[in-house]
């Protein structure tokens, strides 16, 4: 890393930590209850299709390739780890990452479709984190639109000449951001401000959500990529087939 | 090797910031403050489904969370175990 680069990152940071010491908020998955019925309904019928794909490309995968059940595994114990962690922010309050993006790029969005939805379910049930009600809004922003989101930059960057790991960093660091802006969309639905409507409360939820999530997507990011790092070391063969095409 | 010390430093420094930097907070992040914050548009807003288990209390959840990370860590490590065991074999074998 050159000086200009160091000397714009530490700029860019202090920048950030002037500006953002705003109230707390929240930042997380959406509550059990909290999303009025017709649209628990609404995201439920958006989320399954996906879902039913999701398990299909995995089949599709671990029949065809069964020696890449092990680097599926991998890409689903790192969504169970990093949405464990809930990590302090700027704004004075903790939310937590996704850890889609690994998996996304390496199986494409669907397949961790099913994985996210298997993590969300798991805290929906055993940890009153998010909801079964809201399991399907939540699905959408984590486990399809994040992953969508990752895996599309991803082929958007490998046709350019930016470095690999760069955007794997940056895959993941926006699929993490998505996941939270549709989070904020969804409660600007359910929710539109009364003066203002959907616009308003969507600024104002993004503007809550966006601020709080920059450094947890940064870290993800980072997380990624050290991850990404030990593949490229030790499973190449993997990674190889896995970009012949499954 | 060194690059992904120099990562994990940069991953570390990212959280411990926000703790250096802001000193009057809890740190706060869940579900009363979602309810103020949905509460303030809409007053008359009721939640109509309850959580079916709830974590009694704050202990039992930061140990549940705790599981859920180690089992995730313990897979992660595993994986990459048996790959760099492999790959190490491959190399010998040449």
């Amino acid at each position: 890393m050159n000086k200009w680069k160091l000397a714009l990152l530490v700029c860019c940071l202090s920048i950030y930590f002037t500006f953002s010491s705003s109230t707390s908020t929240f930042a997380m998955h959406i509550m059990e209850g909290f999303l009025p019925v017709k649209w628990v309904i609404f995201w439920w019928i958006i989320f399954l299709p996906f879902f039913i794909l999701g398990l299909r490309s995995l089949l599709r995968v671990t029949r065809k390739n069964p020696e890449l059940k092990l680097l599926m595994a991998l890409s689903g114990a790192f969504t169970f780890v990093l949405s464990a962690l809930k990590i302090p922010s700027v704004t004075g309050s903790s939310s937590h990452p996704t850890g889609v993006g690994l998996g996304a790029v390496l199986f494409g969005p669907l397949a961790m479709t099913v994985m996210g939805s298997i993590v969300l379910l798991f805290q929906a049930l055993l940890l009153a984190h998010g909801g079964l009600t809201t399991l399907g809004a939540n699905a959408v922003s984590m486990a399809v639109v994040g992953p969508l989101v990752a895996y599309g930059i991803y082929c958007f960057g490998m046709k350019t000449s930016i470095s690999q790991r760069l955007i794997i960093f940056l895959a993941a660091f926006f699929s993490d951001l998505a996941t939270y802006v549709v989070t904020s969309f969804q409660l600007a639905l359910a929710f539109p401000d009364a003066t203002g409507g959907i616009s308003a409360s969507f600024l104002k939820f993004v503007g809550i959500f966006a601020i709080t999530q920059i450094p947890l997507a940064l870290t993800e990011g980072l997380l990624t990529v050290i991850v990404w790092n030990f593949l490229c070391t030790y499973s190449r063969h993997e990674l190889e087939q896995l970009r012949k095409g499954v | 090797m060194k690059r992904n010390v120099f990562l994990l430093l940069l991953a570390v420094i990212l959280v411990a910031a926000p703790l250096s930097f802001i000193r009057h907070s809890e740190f706060g992040g869940t579900d009363d403050k979602a309810e103020k914050a949905i509460q303030a548009i809409d007053p008359k807003y009721k939640p109509w489904f309850e959580t079916i288990f709830e974590p009694p209390g704050g202990e039992i959840e930061t140990l549940l969370f705790s599981v859920q990370a180690a089992i995730g860590a313990g897979v992660i490590g595993y994986i990459i175990g048996v790959y760099k065991g492999r790959a190490g074999r491959r190399d010998e074998a040449k």
